[in-house]
Protein backbone atom coordinates (compact mmCIF):
# COMPACT_ATOMS: atom_id res chain seq x y z
CA UNK A 1 0.00 0.00 0.00
CA UNK A 2 1.32 3.62 -1.12
CA UNK A 3 0.49 6.20 1.12
CA UNK A 4 0.41 9.98 0.58
CA UNK A 5 0.70 12.47 3.60
CA UNK A 6 0.07 16.39 2.24
CA UNK A 7 1.10 18.68 4.90
CA UNK A 8 1.70 22.35 4.53
CA UNK A 9 4.03 24.69 6.18
CA UNK A 10 2.45 27.25 8.17
CA UNK A 11 3.08 30.40 10.47
CA UNK A 12 3.50 29.00 14.25
CA UNK A 13 -0.20 29.15 15.60
CA UNK A 14 1.22 31.41 18.53
CA UNK A 15 3.11 34.15 16.26
CA UNK A 16 1.39 37.78 15.57
CA UNK A 17 0.06 37.43 11.96
CA UNK A 18 0.47 40.36 9.59
CA UNK A 19 -0.74 40.93 6.06
CA UNK A 20 0.91 42.48 3.10
CA UNK A 21 -0.41 43.52 0.17
CA UNK A 22 -3.64 41.53 0.89
CA UNK A 23 -1.65 37.89 1.66
CA UNK A 24 -0.07 36.78 4.70
CA UNK A 25 2.87 37.87 5.74
CA UNK A 26 4.96 34.63 5.93
CA UNK A 27 8.61 36.09 6.04
CA UNK A 28 8.78 37.44 9.33
CA UNK A 29 7.75 34.55 11.59
CA UNK A 30 8.46 30.89 12.32
CA UNK A 31 7.06 28.49 10.81
CA UNK A 32 6.13 25.18 11.88
CA UNK A 33 4.72 21.92 10.21
CA UNK A 34 0.56 22.76 10.34
CA UNK A 35 -0.48 20.97 13.46
CA UNK A 36 -3.22 19.51 11.85
CA UNK A 37 -0.97 17.77 9.53
CA UNK A 38 0.81 15.29 12.48
CA UNK A 39 -2.17 13.71 12.83
CA UNK A 40 -2.32 12.53 8.85
CA UNK A 41 1.33 11.48 9.52
CA UNK A 42 0.71 9.56 12.57
CA UNK A 43 -2.58 7.84 11.64
CA UNK A 44 -0.50 7.26 8.27
CA UNK A 45 2.25 5.26 10.81
CA UNK A 46 -0.41 3.50 12.68
CA UNK A 47 -2.33 2.06 9.63
CA UNK A 48 1.05 0.85 7.85
CA UNK A 49 2.42 -0.46 11.21
CA UNK A 50 -1.00 -2.34 11.59
CA UNK A 51 0.08 -3.96 7.71
CA UNK A 52 3.42 -4.84 7.71
CA UNK A 53 5.12 -1.64 8.13
CA UNK A 54 7.20 1.17 6.03
CA UNK A 55 10.35 1.54 5.30
CA UNK A 56 13.16 -1.08 5.29
CA UNK A 57 11.42 -4.91 4.40
CA UNK A 58 8.14 -3.07 4.85
CA UNK A 59 5.47 -3.51 2.55
CA UNK A 60 4.13 0.08 2.32
CA UNK A 61 5.68 3.40 1.81
CA UNK A 62 4.37 6.68 2.80
CA UNK A 63 5.31 9.94 0.90
CA UNK A 64 5.11 13.18 2.18
CA UNK A 65 3.63 15.63 0.00
CA UNK A 66 3.95 20.06 0.00
CA UNK A 67 3.57 22.89 -1.88
CA UNK A 68 5.44 26.06 -0.72
CA UNK A 69 8.63 27.93 -0.58
CA UNK A 70 11.60 26.26 -0.40
CA UNK A 71 11.98 26.48 3.33
CA UNK A 72 8.94 24.04 3.24
CA UNK A 73 11.76 21.54 3.48
CA UNK A 74 11.83 21.94 7.67
CA UNK A 75 8.30 21.03 8.11
CA UNK A 76 8.87 18.32 5.41
CA UNK A 77 11.59 16.70 7.35
CA UNK A 78 9.81 16.55 10.76
CA UNK A 79 7.02 14.56 9.26
CA UNK A 80 9.92 12.48 7.75
CA UNK A 81 11.52 11.97 11.08
CA UNK A 82 8.51 10.71 12.49
CA UNK A 83 9.17 7.74 10.07
CA UNK A 84 7.50 8.56 6.58
CA UNK A 85 9.60 7.30 3.85
CA UNK A 86 10.32 10.22 1.32
CA UNK A 87 9.11 13.72 0.22
CA UNK A 88 7.98 15.37 -2.59
CA UNK A 89 8.06 18.99 -2.40
CA UNK A 90 6.38 21.65 -5.14
CA UNK A 91 8.27 24.86 -4.86
CA UNK A 92 8.06 27.82 -7.49
CA UNK A 93 7.94 31.78 -7.51
CA UNK A 94 5.08 31.95 -9.38
CA UNK A 95 2.94 29.67 -6.50
CA UNK A 96 3.00 32.60 -4.11
CA UNK A 97 -0.26 33.95 -3.42
CA UNK A 98 -2.60 30.69 -4.80
CA UNK A 99 -5.83 30.39 -3.57
CA UNK A 100 -7.03 26.89 -2.17
CA UNK A 101 -8.49 26.03 -6.05
CA UNK A 102 -4.55 26.35 -7.22
CA UNK A 103 -3.16 24.18 -4.09
CA UNK A 104 -5.42 21.49 -4.95
CA UNK A 105 -4.56 21.54 -8.70
CA UNK A 106 -0.79 21.50 -7.27
CA UNK A 107 -1.59 18.52 -5.12
CA UNK A 108 -3.55 16.74 -7.31
CA UNK A 109 -1.20 16.52 -9.97
CA UNK A 110 1.55 15.79 -7.64
CA UNK A 111 -0.58 12.85 -6.38
CA UNK A 112 -1.38 11.95 -9.94
CA UNK A 113 2.10 11.07 -10.98
CA UNK A 114 3.10 8.81 -8.56
CA UNK A 115 0.62 5.17 -7.76
CA UNK A 116 -0.79 6.20 -4.54
CA UNK A 117 -3.79 4.29 -3.08
CA UNK A 118 -4.16 6.68 0.03
CA UNK A 119 -4.17 10.02 0.52
CA UNK A 120 -3.92 11.11 3.87
CA UNK A 121 -4.62 15.33 4.85
CA UNK A 122 -5.13 17.18 8.72
CA UNK A 123 -8.71 19.12 8.68
CA UNK A 124 -7.36 22.17 7.50
CA UNK A 125 -4.09 24.48 8.13
CA UNK A 126 -3.97 26.83 11.11
CA UNK A 127 -3.31 29.61 8.94
CA UNK A 128 -5.66 29.66 5.87
CA UNK A 129 -8.36 27.33 7.90
CA UNK A 130 -10.49 27.18 4.86
CA UNK A 131 -10.67 23.28 5.38
CA UNK A 132 -11.49 22.63 1.76
CA UNK A 133 -7.81 21.40 0.37
CA UNK A 134 -8.59 17.62 0.77
CA UNK A 135 -12.35 17.38 -0.55
CA UNK A 136 -10.76 19.58 -3.49
CA UNK A 137 -8.00 16.98 -4.36
CA UNK A 138 -10.32 14.26 -4.27
CA UNK A 139 -12.60 16.15 -6.17
CA UNK A 140 -10.00 16.63 -9.04
CA UNK A 141 -8.99 13.03 -8.43
CA UNK A 142 -12.14 11.93 -8.54
CA UNK A 143 -11.40 9.30 -5.81
CA UNK A 144 -13.89 8.81 -2.90
CA UNK A 145 -13.84 11.57 -0.14
CA UNK A 146 -13.75 10.67 2.83
CA UNK A 147 -13.10 13.25 4.96
CA UNK A 148 -13.13 14.36 9.06
CA UNK A 149 -12.15 11.00 10.45
CA UNK A 150 -12.00 10.01 13.94
CA UNK A 151 -10.99 6.84 13.00
CA UNK A 152 -9.67 5.02 10.01
CA UNK A 153 -9.89 1.48 8.96
CA UNK A 154 -7.99 0.01 6.49
CA UNK A 155 -8.98 -3.56 5.32
CA UNK A 156 -8.26 -5.34 1.90
CA UNK A 157 -8.32 -2.76 -0.23
CA UNK A 158 -10.63 -0.63 1.11
CA UNK A 159 -11.21 2.21 3.97
CA UNK A 160 -14.01 2.70 6.48
CA UNK A 161 -13.70 5.92 8.55
CA UNK A 162 -16.33 7.54 11.25
CA UNK A 163 -16.86 11.11 9.83
CA UNK A 164 -17.26 13.20 12.86
CA UNK A 165 -18.44 16.96 12.59
CA UNK A 166 -21.61 19.27 13.60
CA UNK A 167 -24.28 16.94 11.89
CA UNK A 168 -23.27 13.93 13.92
CA UNK A 169 -21.53 10.85 13.25
CA UNK A 170 -21.72 8.95 9.97
CA UNK A 171 -19.85 5.46 8.93
CA UNK A 172 -18.69 6.07 4.94
CA UNK A 173 -16.71 3.10 3.28
CA UNK A 174 -14.78 3.33 -0.38
CA UNK A 175 -12.49 1.13 -2.09
CA UNK A 176 -9.03 2.94 -2.59
CA UNK A 177 -8.00 4.80 -4.30
CA UNK A 178 -9.53 7.69 -1.53
CA UNK A 179 -8.29 10.86 0.07
CA UNK A 180 -9.29 10.94 4.13
CA UNK A 181 -8.62 14.21 6.41
CA UNK A 182 -8.26 13.36 10.00
CA UNK A 183 -9.48 15.09 12.98
CA UNK A 184 -7.09 15.86 16.04
CA UNK A 185 -8.83 13.66 18.06
CA UNK A 186 -8.21 10.74 16.11
CA UNK A 187 -4.49 10.14 18.01
CA UNK A 188 -1.70 11.10 19.59
CA UNK A 189 1.00 12.05 17.52
CA UNK A 190 4.51 10.57 18.15
CA UNK A 191 7.50 12.85 19.32
CA UNK A 192 10.42 11.93 16.57
CA UNK A 193 13.37 9.84 18.09
CA UNK A 194 16.64 10.79 18.26
CA UNK A 195 16.92 7.88 15.54
CA UNK A 196 13.86 9.39 13.45
CA UNK A 197 15.68 12.96 13.14
CA UNK A 198 19.22 11.13 12.67
CA UNK A 199 17.46 8.34 9.66
CA UNK A 200 15.35 11.37 8.21
CA UNK A 201 18.78 13.31 6.77
CA UNK A 202 19.05 10.30 4.28
CA UNK A 203 15.87 9.97 3.58
CA UNK A 204 15.16 11.23 -0.29
CA UNK A 205 13.30 14.89 -0.79
CA UNK A 206 12.77 15.49 -4.65
CA UNK A 207 11.86 19.28 -5.48
CA UNK A 208 9.34 19.72 -8.21
CA UNK A 209 8.88 23.18 -9.94
CA UNK A 210 5.28 23.87 -11.71
CA UNK A 211 7.10 23.08 -15.37
CA UNK A 212 8.07 19.21 -14.47
CA UNK A 213 4.42 19.02 -13.54
CA UNK A 214 3.18 20.32 -16.81
CA UNK A 215 1.07 22.91 -15.15
CA UNK A 216 1.17 26.35 -16.51
CA UNK A 217 2.37 29.16 -13.92
CA UNK A 218 -0.79 31.48 -15.26
CA UNK A 219 -3.31 28.74 -13.57
CA UNK A 220 -1.21 29.59 -10.22
CA UNK A 221 -0.83 31.72 -7.93
CA UNK A 222 -2.20 35.90 -7.84
CA UNK A 223 -2.83 35.12 -11.37
CA UNK A 224 -4.01 32.01 -11.52
CA UNK A 225 -6.50 33.31 -8.21
CA UNK A 226 -10.16 33.36 -8.80
CA UNK A 227 -10.65 35.43 -5.66
CA UNK A 228 -8.99 38.72 -4.88
CA UNK A 229 -8.49 40.54 -2.00
CA UNK A 230 -10.11 44.11 -2.20
CA UNK A 231 -8.64 45.05 0.63
CA UNK A 232 -7.31 44.19 4.21
CA UNK A 233 -6.43 46.43 7.19
CA UNK A 234 -6.00 45.26 10.74
CA UNK A 235 -8.89 45.44 12.94
CA UNK A 236 -8.28 48.15 16.09
CA UNK A 237 -7.71 46.24 19.46
CA UNK A 238 -10.97 45.47 21.35
CA UNK A 239 -11.25 48.24 23.26
CA UNK A 240 -10.62 47.43 26.78
CA UNK A 241 -13.77 45.89 28.84
CA UNK A 242 -14.91 45.88 32.48
CA UNK A 243 -12.61 44.08 34.61
CA UNK A 244 -13.58 43.08 38.43
CA UNK A 245 -12.16 41.53 41.35
CA UNK A 246 -15.38 39.27 42.97
CA UNK A 247 -15.38 40.74 46.20
CA UNK A 248 -18.36 38.28 46.92
CA UNK A 249 -20.58 40.67 44.79
CA UNK A 250 -19.31 39.23 41.52
CA UNK A 251 -22.25 37.32 39.98
CA UNK A 252 -24.60 40.69 40.77
CA UNK A 253 -22.32 42.66 39.02
CA UNK A 254 -22.46 40.20 35.78
CA UNK A 255 -26.09 40.62 36.24
CA UNK A 256 -26.42 44.13 36.32
CA UNK A 257 -23.89 44.11 32.99
CA UNK A 258 -26.26 42.04 31.38
CA UNK A 259 -29.67 44.50 32.10
CA UNK A 260 -27.28 47.33 30.85
CA UNK A 261 -26.61 45.12 27.69
CA UNK A 262 -30.30 44.77 27.55
CA UNK A 263 -30.06 40.51 27.61
CA UNK A 264 -32.21 40.26 30.45
CA UNK B 1 -31.44 41.45 -12.23
CA UNK B 2 -28.98 38.51 -12.04
CA UNK B 3 -29.80 35.38 -9.49
CA UNK B 4 -28.37 34.24 -6.98
CA UNK B 5 -28.62 30.31 -5.90
CA UNK B 6 -28.54 29.96 -1.80
CA UNK B 7 -28.13 26.50 -0.51
CA UNK B 8 -31.07 25.67 1.95
CA UNK B 9 -30.38 23.93 5.40
CA UNK B 10 -32.23 21.59 7.44
CA UNK B 11 -31.70 20.27 11.21
CA UNK B 12 -33.78 16.88 11.15
CA UNK B 13 -36.70 18.37 9.47
CA UNK B 14 -36.73 21.84 10.43
CA UNK B 15 -35.71 24.74 7.89
CA UNK B 16 -32.29 26.28 9.78
CA UNK B 17 -32.33 29.91 10.87
CA UNK B 18 -29.40 30.32 8.80
CA UNK B 19 -31.52 29.92 5.29
CA UNK B 20 -32.76 33.09 6.04
CA UNK B 21 -29.62 34.13 6.77
CA UNK B 22 -28.48 33.35 3.40
CA UNK B 23 -31.53 34.90 1.51
CA UNK B 24 -31.17 37.73 3.23
CA UNK B 25 -27.85 38.15 2.30
CA UNK B 26 -29.11 37.08 -1.48
CA UNK B 27 -31.30 39.33 -1.84
CA UNK B 28 -29.09 42.12 -2.11
CA UNK B 29 -27.21 40.77 -4.84
CA UNK B 30 -30.31 39.80 -7.08
CA UNK B 31 -33.40 37.32 -8.09
CA UNK B 32 -32.63 34.31 -4.99
CA UNK B 33 -33.78 30.81 -6.05
CA UNK B 34 -33.32 28.27 -2.93
CA UNK B 35 -32.45 24.76 -3.72
CA UNK B 36 -33.93 22.37 -1.56
CA UNK B 37 -31.91 18.44 -1.46
CA UNK B 38 -34.06 16.42 -0.14
CA UNK B 39 -34.96 12.72 -0.17
CA UNK B 40 -36.96 11.23 -2.09
CA UNK B 41 -40.56 11.93 -0.59
CA UNK B 42 -39.46 14.75 1.74
CA UNK B 43 -38.93 18.05 -0.73
CA UNK B 44 -42.17 19.81 -0.32
CA UNK B 45 -42.66 19.30 3.22
CA UNK B 46 -38.72 21.05 3.32
CA UNK B 47 -39.79 23.52 0.64
CA UNK B 48 -42.99 24.66 2.29
CA UNK B 49 -40.67 25.95 5.23
CA UNK B 50 -38.75 27.97 3.03
CA UNK B 51 -40.17 31.60 3.13
CA UNK B 52 -37.63 33.71 5.44
CA UNK B 53 -36.86 36.53 3.22
CA UNK B 54 -36.93 37.63 -0.07
CA UNK B 55 -36.80 34.29 -1.88
CA UNK B 56 -38.40 34.42 -5.34
CA UNK B 57 -38.12 30.79 -6.13
CA UNK B 58 -37.83 27.12 -4.76
CA UNK B 59 -36.24 24.37 -6.21
CA UNK B 60 -36.73 21.08 -5.15
CA UNK B 61 -34.27 18.40 -5.90
CA UNK B 62 -35.05 15.00 -4.56
CA UNK B 63 -32.39 11.58 -4.47
CA UNK B 64 -31.52 8.82 -2.36
CA UNK B 65 -27.87 9.63 -2.94
CA UNK B 66 -27.96 12.77 -1.10
CA UNK B 67 -28.14 10.79 2.32
CA UNK B 68 -25.90 8.08 1.14
CA UNK B 69 -23.16 9.69 -0.58
CA UNK B 70 -22.41 12.49 1.21
CA UNK B 71 -20.43 15.61 0.24
CA UNK B 72 -19.83 14.57 -3.44
CA UNK B 73 -23.25 13.64 -4.32
CA UNK B 74 -24.36 17.14 -3.23
CA UNK B 75 -21.72 18.44 -5.26
CA UNK B 76 -22.32 16.83 -8.32
CA UNK B 77 -25.90 17.86 -8.42
CA UNK B 78 -25.10 21.78 -7.40
CA UNK B 79 -22.65 21.99 -9.94
CA UNK B 80 -24.64 20.71 -12.53
CA UNK B 81 -27.57 23.63 -11.66
CA UNK B 82 -24.66 25.70 -11.25
CA UNK B 83 -23.29 25.43 -14.48
CA UNK B 84 -27.16 25.53 -16.18
CA UNK B 85 -27.75 28.34 -14.59
CA UNK B 86 -24.62 30.26 -13.80
CA UNK B 87 -26.24 32.62 -10.85
CA UNK B 88 -23.69 35.12 -10.22
CA UNK B 89 -23.58 33.67 -6.88
CA UNK B 90 -24.34 30.56 -4.48
CA UNK B 91 -24.00 30.96 -1.31
CA UNK B 92 -23.98 28.13 1.92
CA UNK B 93 -23.68 28.13 5.19
CA UNK B 94 -19.99 27.58 6.75
CA UNK B 95 -19.95 23.96 8.32
CA UNK B 96 -17.63 21.38 7.73
CA UNK B 97 -20.15 19.76 5.30
CA UNK B 98 -20.55 23.40 3.55
CA UNK B 99 -17.17 24.74 3.04
CA UNK B 100 -16.39 20.61 1.52
CA UNK B 101 -19.56 21.11 -0.72
CA UNK B 102 -18.52 24.90 -1.72
CA UNK B 103 -15.03 23.54 -2.45
CA UNK B 104 -16.14 20.66 -4.47
CA UNK B 105 -18.36 22.91 -6.56
CA UNK B 106 -15.79 25.47 -6.91
CA UNK B 107 -13.46 22.95 -9.21
CA UNK B 108 -16.79 21.52 -10.83
CA UNK B 109 -17.95 24.53 -12.20
CA UNK B 110 -14.32 26.72 -12.30
CA UNK B 111 -15.33 28.77 -10.03
CA UNK B 112 -13.87 31.42 -7.42
CA UNK B 113 -14.46 30.47 -3.78
CA UNK B 114 -14.04 32.21 -0.70
CA UNK B 115 -15.17 30.37 3.04
CA UNK B 116 -16.64 32.20 6.03
CA UNK B 117 -17.85 35.04 5.33
CA UNK B 118 -19.18 37.12 7.86
CA UNK B 119 -21.21 39.16 5.31
CA UNK B 120 -21.62 39.79 1.75
CA UNK B 121 -21.71 43.14 0.05
CA UNK B 122 -24.66 44.28 -3.02
CA UNK B 123 -21.60 44.46 -4.75
CA UNK B 124 -20.53 40.66 -4.12
CA UNK B 125 -17.73 41.98 -2.00
CA UNK B 126 -17.11 39.08 0.73
CA UNK B 127 -16.28 40.39 4.62
CA UNK B 128 -13.65 38.07 6.05
CA UNK B 129 -12.11 38.11 9.59
CA UNK B 130 -9.01 36.20 9.33
CA UNK B 131 -5.98 36.01 11.82
CA UNK B 132 -7.17 35.44 15.48
CA UNK B 133 -9.60 38.49 14.68
CA UNK B 134 -6.64 40.12 14.36
CA UNK B 135 -7.53 41.53 10.37
CA UNK B 136 -10.45 42.47 8.52
CA UNK B 137 -10.79 41.17 4.81
CA UNK B 138 -12.44 41.95 1.98
CA UNK B 139 -12.57 40.04 -1.32
CA UNK B 140 -14.80 39.05 -4.75
CA UNK B 141 -14.98 35.75 -6.25
CA UNK B 142 -13.08 37.16 -10.04
CA UNK B 143 -14.22 33.89 -12.07
CA UNK B 144 -17.46 31.95 -12.78
CA UNK B 145 -20.21 32.25 -10.00
CA UNK B 146 -19.42 33.52 -6.77
CA UNK B 147 -19.55 30.10 -4.41
CA UNK B 148 -19.18 31.82 -0.89
CA UNK B 149 -19.70 30.14 2.57
CA UNK B 150 -21.69 32.62 5.31
CA UNK B 151 -20.73 32.16 8.96
CA UNK B 152 -24.43 31.08 10.96
CA UNK B 153 -25.40 34.29 12.79
CA UNK B 154 -23.42 36.98 10.98
CA UNK B 155 -26.27 38.68 9.44
CA UNK B 156 -29.66 39.19 10.54
CA UNK B 157 -32.32 37.83 8.62
CA UNK B 158 -34.97 39.70 7.20
CA UNK B 159 -37.77 39.10 8.35
CA UNK B 160 -40.15 39.54 5.76
CA UNK B 161 -42.24 35.91 4.71
CA UNK B 162 -42.21 35.25 1.22
CA UNK B 163 -44.29 32.52 -0.72
CA UNK B 164 -42.26 31.78 -3.47
CA UNK B 165 -43.04 29.59 -6.19
CA UNK B 166 -41.92 25.72 -5.92
CA UNK B 167 -40.38 24.11 -9.01
CA UNK B 168 -39.42 20.24 -8.79
CA UNK B 169 -36.70 19.66 -10.57
CA UNK B 170 -34.65 16.21 -11.48
CA UNK B 171 -30.84 15.72 -11.27
CA UNK B 172 -29.09 12.25 -11.44
CA UNK B 173 -25.73 11.99 -9.02
CA UNK B 174 -23.59 10.70 -11.44
CA UNK B 175 -20.73 7.55 -11.06
CA UNK B 176 -18.08 9.20 -10.18
CA UNK B 177 -19.85 11.27 -6.91
CA UNK B 178 -20.44 7.24 -5.56
CA UNK B 179 -17.05 6.44 -4.70
CA UNK B 180 -17.79 6.96 -1.21
CA UNK B 181 -20.96 5.21 1.26
CA UNK B 182 -22.19 6.31 3.75
CA UNK B 183 -22.87 3.16 5.57
CA UNK B 184 -24.58 4.76 8.68
CA UNK B 185 -25.51 8.06 10.06
CA UNK B 186 -26.04 8.85 13.85
CA UNK B 187 -27.82 12.64 14.02
CA UNK B 188 -26.33 14.86 16.72
CA UNK B 189 -28.39 14.18 20.52
CA UNK B 190 -31.50 16.52 20.84
CA UNK B 191 -30.89 18.54 24.35
CA UNK B 192 -33.42 20.76 24.44
CA UNK B 193 -31.18 23.36 24.56
CA UNK B 194 -30.53 26.06 21.05
CA UNK B 195 -27.90 24.76 18.63
CA UNK B 196 -24.59 25.74 19.13
CA UNK B 197 -24.01 27.76 16.00
CA UNK B 198 -27.15 29.44 15.93
CA UNK B 199 -27.77 30.44 19.28
CA UNK B 200 -28.00 33.97 20.48
CA UNK B 201 -26.28 33.50 24.04
CA UNK B 202 -23.84 30.85 24.66
CA UNK B 203 -22.23 29.70 27.82
CA UNK B 204 -18.93 27.78 27.81
CA UNK B 205 -17.18 25.84 30.39
CA UNK B 206 -13.29 24.89 30.76
CA UNK B 207 -11.42 22.53 32.82
CA UNK B 208 -12.05 25.17 35.57
CA UNK B 209 -15.31 23.39 35.70
CA UNK B 210 -13.48 20.44 36.88
CA UNK B 211 -15.90 18.14 35.12
CA UNK B 212 -18.82 19.78 37.06
CA UNK B 213 -20.96 22.00 33.97
CA UNK B 214 -24.14 21.99 36.36
CA UNK B 215 -23.49 25.91 37.19
CA UNK B 216 -22.83 26.22 33.34
CA UNK B 217 -26.03 24.37 32.27
CA UNK B 218 -28.10 26.57 34.92
CA UNK B 219 -26.90 29.91 34.23
CA UNK B 220 -27.09 28.48 30.30
CA UNK B 221 -31.02 27.17 30.42
CA UNK B 222 -31.77 30.55 32.50
CA UNK B 223 -30.99 32.84 29.50
CA UNK B 224 -32.51 30.36 27.10
CA UNK B 225 -28.69 29.52 26.13
CA UNK B 226 -26.41 27.02 24.33
CA UNK B 227 -23.66 25.31 26.07
CA UNK B 228 -20.39 25.33 24.82
CA UNK B 229 -17.05 23.87 25.78
CA UNK B 230 -12.99 24.14 25.44
CA UNK B 231 -11.21 21.15 24.32
CA UNK B 232 -10.19 20.52 28.14
CA UNK B 233 -13.44 19.92 28.61
CA UNK B 234 -14.28 17.49 25.51
CA UNK B 235 -10.93 16.11 25.66
CA UNK B 236 -12.08 15.12 29.45
CA UNK B 237 -14.93 13.61 28.45
CA UNK B 238 -16.97 16.36 30.50
CA UNK B 239 -18.97 17.36 27.70
CA UNK B 240 -19.73 15.90 23.81
CA UNK B 241 -17.37 16.70 21.66
CA UNK B 242 -20.19 18.19 19.65
CA UNK B 243 -20.11 21.04 21.80
CA UNK B 244 -16.72 22.12 21.44
CA UNK B 245 -15.71 25.70 20.57
CA UNK B 246 -12.80 26.39 18.76
CA UNK B 247 -10.30 25.76 16.15
CA UNK B 248 -11.23 21.82 15.56
CA UNK B 249 -14.85 22.57 17.17
CA UNK B 250 -17.51 24.91 16.17
CA UNK B 251 -17.27 28.57 14.76
CA UNK B 252 -19.68 30.67 16.88
CA UNK B 253 -20.53 34.23 16.74
CA UNK B 254 -23.31 34.86 19.09
CA UNK B 255 -24.59 38.01 20.37
CA UNK B 256 -23.02 37.02 24.51
CA UNK B 257 -20.46 34.48 24.83
CA UNK B 258 -19.80 33.75 28.61
CA UNK B 259 -16.58 31.81 28.71
CA UNK B 260 -16.52 30.23 32.42
CA UNK B 261 -13.20 28.48 33.51
CA UNK B 262 -11.49 28.82 30.34
CA UNK B 263 -7.93 30.51 29.43
CA UNK B 264 -8.07 31.38 26.18
CA UNK B 265 -6.26 29.38 24.35
CA UNK B 266 -5.43 30.52 20.72
CA UNK B 267 -7.21 27.60 19.65
CA UNK B 268 -10.16 28.57 21.46
CA UNK B 269 -10.51 32.09 20.50
CA UNK B 270 -10.63 31.05 16.89
CA UNK B 271 -13.99 29.67 17.29
CA UNK B 272 -15.63 32.46 19.31
CA UNK B 273 -13.94 36.10 18.90
CA UNK B 274 -16.54 37.19 16.83
CA UNK B 275 -18.92 37.21 19.30
CA UNK B 276 -20.37 40.53 20.38
CA UNK B 277 -20.03 40.31 23.50
CA UNK B 278 -18.20 38.57 25.58
CA UNK B 279 -18.11 38.22 29.37
CA UNK B 280 -15.63 35.86 31.21
CA UNK B 281 -15.71 34.49 34.40
CA UNK B 282 -11.72 33.32 35.50
CA UNK B 283 -10.04 32.86 38.57
CA UNK B 284 -6.44 33.59 37.15
CA UNK B 285 -6.35 38.00 36.05
CA UNK B 286 -3.65 37.42 34.15
CA UNK B 287 -6.00 34.35 31.72
CA UNK B 288 -5.25 35.53 28.62
CA UNK B 289 -9.26 35.34 28.15
CA UNK B 290 -9.66 38.64 29.43
CA UNK B 291 -8.07 40.60 26.57
CA UNK B 292 -11.49 39.71 24.90
CA UNK B 293 -13.96 40.29 27.32
CA UNK B 294 -16.26 43.21 27.20
CA UNK B 295 -17.11 42.14 31.21
CA UNK B 296 -14.84 39.86 33.32
CA UNK B 297 -14.29 39.28 36.78
CA UNK B 298 -11.58 38.00 38.50
CA UNK B 299 -13.33 35.24 40.82
CA UNK B 300 -14.43 31.67 41.28
CA UNK B 301 -16.78 29.78 38.42
CA UNK B 302 -18.66 28.26 41.61
CA UNK B 303 -19.46 31.48 43.34
CA UNK B 304 -19.80 33.52 41.11
CA UNK B 305 -22.33 32.01 38.42
CA UNK B 306 -24.85 30.68 41.52
CA UNK B 307 -24.76 34.25 42.17
CA UNK B 308 -25.41 35.39 39.01
CA UNK B 309 -27.91 32.68 38.30
CA UNK B 310 -30.26 33.62 41.27
CA UNK B 311 -29.44 37.33 40.11
CA UNK B 312 -31.10 36.55 36.63
CA UNK B 313 -34.25 34.50 38.76
CA UNK B 314 -34.83 37.59 40.73
CA UNK B 315 -34.52 40.31 37.81
CA UNK B 316 -37.15 37.98 35.54
CA UNK B 317 -40.04 37.69 38.67
C1 LIG C 1 -4.35 21.24 17.07
C2 LIG C 1 -5.07 21.80 18.25
C3 LIG C 1 -6.42 22.11 18.15
C4 LIG C 1 -7.12 22.64 19.24
N1 LIG C 1 -8.45 22.95 19.10
C5 LIG C 1 -9.11 23.49 20.15
C6 LIG C 1 -10.50 23.84 20.06
O1 LIG C 1 -11.16 23.65 19.04
N2 LIG C 1 -11.10 24.39 21.14
C7 LIG C 1 -10.43 24.61 22.32
O2 LIG C 1 -11.05 25.12 23.28
N3 LIG C 1 -9.13 24.27 22.44
C8 LIG C 1 -8.46 23.71 21.39
N4 LIG C 1 -7.15 23.35 21.55
C9 LIG C 1 -6.59 23.32 22.92
C10 LIG C 1 -6.12 24.65 23.44
O3 LIG C 1 -4.79 24.86 23.04
C11 LIG C 1 -6.21 24.66 24.99
O4 LIG C 1 -5.46 23.60 25.49
C12 LIG C 1 -7.63 24.55 25.54
O5 LIG C 1 -8.46 25.50 24.91
C13 LIG C 1 -7.60 24.81 27.03
O6 LIG C 1 -8.89 24.65 27.58
P1 LIG C 1 -9.28 25.45 28.90
O7 LIG C 1 -9.17 26.90 28.67
O8 LIG C 1 -10.58 24.93 29.36
O9 LIG C 1 -8.19 24.91 29.95
P2 LIG C 1 -6.97 25.65 30.61
O10 LIG C 1 -6.11 26.31 29.64
O11 LIG C 1 -6.38 24.69 31.57
O12 LIG C 1 -7.67 26.81 31.43
C14 LIG C 1 -8.50 26.61 32.51
C15 LIG C 1 -8.82 27.99 33.07
O13 LIG C 1 -9.77 27.85 34.10
C16 LIG C 1 -9.45 28.74 35.15
N5 LIG C 1 -10.05 28.19 36.35
C17 LIG C 1 -9.70 27.06 37.03
N6 LIG C 1 -10.53 26.86 38.07
C18 LIG C 1 -11.44 27.86 38.05
C19 LIG C 1 -12.55 28.20 38.85
N7 LIG C 1 -12.94 27.43 39.89
N8 LIG C 1 -13.23 29.32 38.58
C20 LIG C 1 -12.87 30.11 37.53
N9 LIG C 1 -11.83 29.83 36.72
C21 LIG C 1 -11.13 28.71 36.97
C22 LIG C 1 -7.95 28.80 35.16
O14 LIG C 1 -7.52 30.03 35.73
C23 LIG C 1 -7.62 28.70 33.67
O15 LIG C 1 -7.51 29.99 33.08
C24 LIG C 1 -6.44 22.84 20.47
C25 LIG C 1 -5.08 22.54 20.56
C26 LIG C 1 -4.39 22.04 19.47
C27 LIG C 1 -2.94 21.75 19.61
Amino acid sequence: MNIAVCVKQVPDSWAEKKMNGGVLDRQGVDAVLNDLDEYAVEEALRIVEAHGGNGEGGANTITVISMGPERTADAVRKALSMGADAAIIVTDAALAGSDALATSKVLAKVIEGGKFDLVICGTESTDARMSVVPAMIAQRLAWAQLTFAGSVVVDAGAVTITRVTEAGVDTMKAQFPAVISVVEKINEPRYPSFKGIMAAKKKPVEIKDLASLGIDASQVGTAGAWSTVVDATPRPPKAAGIKIVDDGNGGKALVDFLVVKKFL
Amino acid sequence: MSEVFVLAQFVGDKVAKTTGELATCGARIGDVTAIVLAAPGKGAALASQVTSGRIAKVVVIESADFDKFGVSASAAVLAHIVGEHKPAALLITSSAFGKELAGCIAVLTDSGLITDAVDVSSELVATQIVFGGSSTVHSRVSHGSAIITLRPNSVTPDLEKSSPEILNVSVAVGESAKHAEVISSQPPVAEGRPELTEAQIIVSGGRGTNGDFGPVETFADLLGAAVGASRAATDAGWYPHSHQVGQTGKTVSPQLYVACGISGAIQHRAGMQTSKTIVVINKDPEAPIFELADFGVVGDLFSVLPQASEGVKAHKS
